[in-house]
């Protein structure tokens, strides 16, 4: 009996409570940049924001949380009940079920595992799922256009989002997350002779994908200027159009969650994960995850600035982009770095 | 191996009841749905023997690319589905004979020790640990080396019949506008704007 306590409770406990704390954590962070999303747009567009609740309107997605609950969920008469429940509740579980594997420090994941980035992959592709059970199950025309759109959309990115990753992946020699992390500690920098700093990162080797990445990144999770999936001027709000309170919440938390997984994911695999800036005690003294979360915030704030200086997209505009721009330029340099991998016998 | 076991039977039971459901459901849609639970509880079972990258492929190209596909033309296709079931029992011979060819050959490839002397060799392959040789690695060594043109072929053939798919579907339909993005942006104020002095009250 002991031993049972001791293989199955105990490390089971000590997972539970490791996932709990990430999410709560991840929960709060993402209150914290639905706020700075607004401020950045107001501020752009010279308006002051949200400011009315606690300091510089710092309580404010608080304020919005306790509203979602409190207000009546509205469930339209036509809709397939079950599959309509079922939709937010779905985007909800994996948009953070992909937060168990990243790694926030050194060893600080829920679980390593050696697939890690495929895991990623292959969870966020299901979130797909989520837009097109919300738009099929409103049983309502706008949100259904916004969910085909959603989904064409989504499947398109995926490619070169995929292809990307391979690249990076081809340099790493390993699917692991970590390993990814620690294969940026030395690169460009320390090859002509530098200490470790950020020109080692894979954005300065790699700085092509990294911009596919980030663009295509906007695309997959509907972010302005590709939000055509909900764009208000054609589709009112697109498959959101017909919930209410509490399941149009889960819709919002689960579109943000996977924003933060894009931001994470670009850190990660081009921004050096935890790694700090320069090889400098001082710097060096500041744990890894303060840097992994000064990177995530930057690669949000390009995301917030693209939604407030770019207008959006023609529909298709971005398929042209997706398929005739990206595919063949990611493919290519697939291919060269293969190559370049292979003679100079760096991939090691 | 308790907790193993458990794990085992709740995808396994959870794969055999979604799979009656994909066949009883009166929606397709819902069909389409319980078929993902499927795949998903069959990539719970992959993980489960320690194929941690067939799992994910199983993830990544059934559910995230096949079923997207199939959801689409489910919820395309405007079917009276109450009509299209109802002389569904006279495949019921058809169905029956697909499903016991499937299951012999299922019991051949498990207990084929006699009928073919290399299956039990193939059945027993001996797999490293997977602390020395992760399966994504190994997995790349034996198609890439071993199968590398069996490989490219596979490849080769989805090319072609993509292309065939594009080929069949392509309407380059006439007289339609369409955007030239080059020349739109080779465009400057000297070749795209006219500039006219127009007389007060005669126009042009």
């Amino acid at each position: 009996m002991d031993s049972f306590f001791s293989t199955y409770i105990w490390p089971a406990l000590i997972m539970v409570g490791h996932s709990l704390l990430t999410l709560v954590c991840l929960l709060v962070f993402i209150a914290f940049i639905l706020l700075a999303d607004r401020k950045v747009w107001a501020n752009v567009q010279l308006r002051r924001g949200p400011n009315v609740v606690g300091p510089f309107g710092l309580f404010q997605s608080f304020a919005d949380l306790l509203k979602f609950i409190l207000k009546e969920p509205i469930i339209p008469a036509g809709a397939n009940k079950v599959v309509f429940l079922l939709a937010p509740l779905v985007s909800v579980v994996l948009a953070l079920a992909t937060w168990a594997v990243i790694p926030l420090n050194d060893g600080w994941a829920v679980a390593n595992i050696n697939v890690g980035i495929l895991y990623i992959f292959a969870i966020s592709s299901l979130e797909v799922y989520g837009v097109i059970m919300a738009g099929w199950a409103s049983n309502s025309k706008y949100p259904f256009l916004g969910a085909l759109r959603s989904a064409a959309q989504m499947v398109s990115y995926e490619v070169s989002i995929g292809i990307v990753i391979v690249t990076v992946l081809l340099c790493v020699g390993s699917l692991n997350l970590q390993d990814i992390v620690y294969a940026q500690k030395t690169g460009l920098g320390t090859m002509i002779g530098l200490p470790n700093s950020f020109l080692d990162w894979h954005w300065l080797s790699l700085f092509p994908m990294f911009v596919v990445f980030f663009i295509s990144g906007l695309a997959e999770t509907n972010r302005p200027p590709f939000d055509l999936p909900e764009a208000e001027s054609e589709l009112v709000a697109g498959y959101m159009v017909e919930y209410s309170s509490a399941p149009y919440m889960m819709l919002m938390l689960s579109e943000y969650a996977a924003i933060m997984l894009i931001c994470a994911l670009t850190t990660i695999l081009f921004l050096g994960g935890w790694l700090p800036p320069f090889d400098f005690w001082l710097i060096n003294w500041v744990p890894g995850i303060v840097w992994f979360l000064i990177k995530v915030c930057m690669v949000f704030f390009g995301f917030a600035m693209a939604k407030a200086i770019v207008p959006r997209y023609r529909y298709d505009q971005l398929m042209r982009l997706g398929w005739k721009v990206f595919l063949p330029l990611s493919l290519g340099m697939l291919v060269i770095v293969a190559f370049v991998l292979k003679l100079t016998g760096w991939a090691g | 191996m308790a907790l193993h076991a458990i794990f085992f039977y709740l995808f396994a039971f959870v794969a055999v009841a979604s799979a009656v459901m994909v066949v009883s459901a009166k929606n397709p849609v819902h069909s389409v749905l319980f078929l993902i639970l499927v795949f998903f509880n069959s990539a719970g079972l992959f993980l489960l023997t320690g194929a941690e990258f067939l799992a994910m492929l199983l993830l990544v190209v059934y559910i995230g690319a096949v079923a997207v596909l199939f959801l689409f033309v489910v919820m395309m296709l405007d079917i009276d589905f109450a009509e299209f079931r109802q002389g569904v029992l006279q495949y019921a011979p058809i169905g029956a004979l697909v499903g016991l060819v499937v299951a012999a050959e299922l019991i051949l490839v498990v207990g084929g020790t006699t009928l073919s002397p290399q299956a039990a060799k193939s059945i027993a392959m001996p797999m490293p640990d997977i602390a020395e040789r992760q399966n994504t690695a190994a997995l790349g060594d034996v198609l890439y080396t071993h199968y590398v043109y069996f490989f490219e072929v596979a490849g080769l053939i989805l090319l072609v019949a993509m292309i065939g798919a594009i080929v069949l579907t392509l309407r380059h339909r006439q007289n339609i506008k369409r955007q030239n993005i080059a020349r739109q942006v080779a465009r400057t104020p000297e070749t795209g704007v006219e500039i006219v002095k127009v007389k007060s009250g005669q126009g042009l």
